[in-house]
């Protein structure tokens, strides 16, 4: 039988399939009135050959490690080498901190994540006004090198590599992080890790700013150039979808808002002058994983094969590296409830599946007290716990992708990517992503699309267990971490005693070298690594870029 | 005869967090159950805040808070409209907050705090039953 007679009584069984389905319905009325995802999209009833006729194997799906990517970026996946189990964590003083970095390293963990608290993820030291009330609570506090060098004390930063969770003050604690390994006698060309170091997601999603897009843009140019140039196992930037999708964006809008920052800084270092093959491998992505499964799936591997395009098509990249997609997923915080938290250990188990079974290369669990306040050491455990299982136990990492070929997962995949695109070509109309942000453009997409999803779940069109279905009044205790309440005044005295003790005239022509870099266009990192390493602090560094860049201020929009 | 006013709400986000989607959520909420509202945006001194709930002359003031600074923020707000002699503005709070920090928080003078799960419509009803024009 040929394909296409094969097609045509596929056709016709379906037709007749169909019908039996609705004389079964007729009988037994479906659940709901419409089957739909987390994000909205109508999903049929079955899914046949019928459903992806329009896929090529070789084009759009083809092997794992291999253009364009759809499966995998290596060969090997998961029978190689698992992902990297890499816990986001920071709470309190750099050696709390320190203390609980040891604790995950020694429970298996085999990569390193930093949380920063507010004040310096804005870029202000603990001792600013408006860092009152802030020092420690949301992660780790950091105002000097001598900060950085407490929090990686006795890690094996030679061999295992460091994620940090930081924004616009990113090229700083880069710099420090850099000096606080040279310190230790590890070279700058040994080290690896990530930086986020993505502000356009900041304007748009996760709201940590310093300075205007503009000038955000330069500081990132020349991140990635000092990158490629002196730290070549670092990734500069980790391209994020997660903090998008926290704000309330759907699956799609998570896609295309990250894959069009991503063509912003593209151009961005080609505008620089760097060759797309010298710094492309070494992008990184962050994506959420959220709880529809296979909406999840289909959306990490749309990703993979949409990136392989635009690098390819778009940018013209030669090494396959530039086109691979690698990520790091974290599950999604805004799905865990307050309400029976104990629940939330399943959810982040289905979304950690659903990561792992879209490729993720590292990945973080959330507690089940994500919802509440930082987690304690018991809580991070069993998240920990949780990829462990699925990693050695559910053999799920057996054969590479496993719904490769689903006619469900490969549908979504294909309407996801075109949906994506369409968005992207919008996106390069209004002239480019950091335009699009300056109109408020994907900011309200966003808030349209959180607000039209609380009404969902509002008007029980959606079911949160334990929110709006399943109440109980009673709710299990749950033991909650407390930051110390007298660590801002430690903090600030901690601080004030590395500023007597360094040496100030040392301090005042690194800020005046770092100001005058700053005027012209030299790349920034270098004045900033020899500042770090006098001691200077994060806000002085960040004062001299909101002096000489202006400070980026809320829209306001709602 | 007088037409009577609508409420008027200011949503703010004190501190240096970041996290607007509930703010946003609200304040359109709000705007839907007919209220006058204005939103501060992001990282506004409590100050700021304030200063804002006086100028665009407020009859509530909801805060919002998801990264832990509440205990400072919240009751420094009160403490400032107290000062003012502005403290018949209403504040109640939304976002994130340990169990043990709620009655302490409302001891400070926070009317009322929503965490997270609580629907929609209770949070508009509570300004309805809580909230009055201020002449």
């Amino acid at each position: 039988m040929s394909q296409d007679e094969s097609l045509e009584r596929i056709r016709e069984d379906t037709k007749e399939w169909q019908q039996v389905f609705q004389e079964s319905i007729s009988k037994t009325p479906e659940r709901l009135k419409r089957f739909s995802t987390v994000s909205d999209r109508a999903i049929q009833n079955l899914y046949t050959p019928l459903d992806i006729e329009d896929l090529d194997f070789s084009n759009d799906i083809g092997f794992p490690g291999q253009y364009p990517f759809t499966r995998g970026v290596q060969p090997s996946m998961y029978r190689g080498r698992l992902w990297t189990m890499r816990m986001f964590a920071g709470l309190g003083s750099a050696k709390d901190t320190n203390k609980r970095f040891h604790l995950l390293v020694n429970e298996g963990q085999t990569g390193l994540s930093t949380a920063f608290d507010m004040p310096t993820l804005m870029g202000y030291d603990t001792d600013c006004p408006k860092s009152r009330g802030e020092c420690g609570r949301c992660g780790v506090a950091i105002d000097t090198l001598k900060d950085i060098e407490m929090l990686f004390e006795g890690l094996p930063i030679d061999r295992i590599t460091t994620s940090m969770t930081i924004n616009p003050p990113a090229p700083v604690l880069w710099a420090m992080y850099i000096a606080m390994a040279e310190k230790r006698g590890i070279s700058r060309g040994i080290i690896g890790g990530t930086i986020q170091n993505d502000m356009l997601k900041e304007f748009i999603a996760q709201k940590t700013f310093m300075c205007p897009p503009r000038p955000s843009m330069r500081l990132i140019a020349d991140t990635i150039e000092f990158g490629t140039k002196e730290v070549p196992r670092w990734n500069p930037i980790s391209i994020s979808g997660y903090h998008i999708r926290e704000a309330g964006s759907t699956a799609v809008q998570e896609l295309a808002f990250t894959l069009a920052d991503g063509i912003a800084y593209v151009e961005a270092a080609i505008e620089r002058g760097l060759d797309v093959d010298s710094f492309a491998p070494r992008l990184s992505f962050f994506f959420n994983s959220h709880l529809d499964f296979f909406e999840e799936i289909a959306k990490f591997r749309a990703a993979r094969r949409m990136w392989a395009r635009i690098m390819k098509e778009r940018f013209e990249a030669k090494d396959p590296r530039s086109m691979w997609l690698r990520f790091h997923t974290q599950t999604a915080g805004c799905s865990l409830t307050a309400q029976q938290p104990y629940n939330n250990v399943v959810r982040t188990a289905l979304e950690a599946l659903a990561a792992v079974l879209g490729g993720t290369q590292s990945l973080h669990t959330n507690s089940l007290d994500e919802v509440l306040a930082i987690p304690t050491e018991e809580a991070a455990t069993i998240a920990l716990r949780t990829q462990q299982i699925i990693a050695e136990e559910s053999g799920v990492g057996n054969t590479i992708d496993p719904l490769g070929g689903s006619f469900y997962v490969e549908r979504l995949t294909k309407d996801m990517e075109e949906e994506a695109f369409e968005y992207i070509r919008k996106i390069d109309e209004m002239g480019g992503m950091v335009a699009a942000i300056e109109k408020n453009y994907p900011q309200m997409e966003i808030a349209d699309a959180a607000y039209k999803y609380q009404k969902q779940i509002d008007g029980s069109e959606k079911t949160v267990v334990g929110v709006n279905k399943y109440v109980t009044g009673e709710e299990l205790p749950v033991e909650i971490l407390q930051i110390e309440a007298e660590l801002e005044r430690k903090q600030i005295e901690w601080t004030n005693q590395v500023k007597n003790t360094r040496d100030n005239k040392k301090v005042k022509d690194a800020l005046e070298k770092l100001g005058e870099a700053a005027q012209r266009d030299d790349n920034l990192m270098y004045p900033i690594v020899d500042a770090v390493k006098e001691y200077v602090t994060e806000q002085e560094i960040c004062d001299v870029f909101r002096d000489v860049f202006g400070v980026y201020r809320d829209p306001s929009v709602y | 005869m007088d037409q009577k006013r609508k409420i008027r709400v200011l949503v703010a986000k004190p501190g240096l967090d970041g996290h607007d989607r509930g703010a946003r959520i609200i304040a359109r909420t709000y705007r839907d159950a007919g209220f006058e509202v204005v939103y501060s945006g992001l990282h506004q001194t409590p100050e700021e805040v304030v200063q804002a709930a006086i100028q665009e002359d407020v009859d509530m003031i909801g805060l919002s808070s998801l990264a832990g600074a509440h205990m400072y923020l919240f009751p420094r707000v009160v403490e400032l409209l107290k000062e003012k002699g502005a403290d018949d503005i209403v504040v109640c709070g939304g976002g994130i907050f340990p169990e043990e920090d709620i009655p302490k928080l409302k001891e400070a003078g926070i009317k009322e705090i929503f965490t997270p799960g609580t629907p929609l419509r209770e949070v508009v009803k509570w300004v309805e039953d809580n909230v009055k024009p201020r002449s």
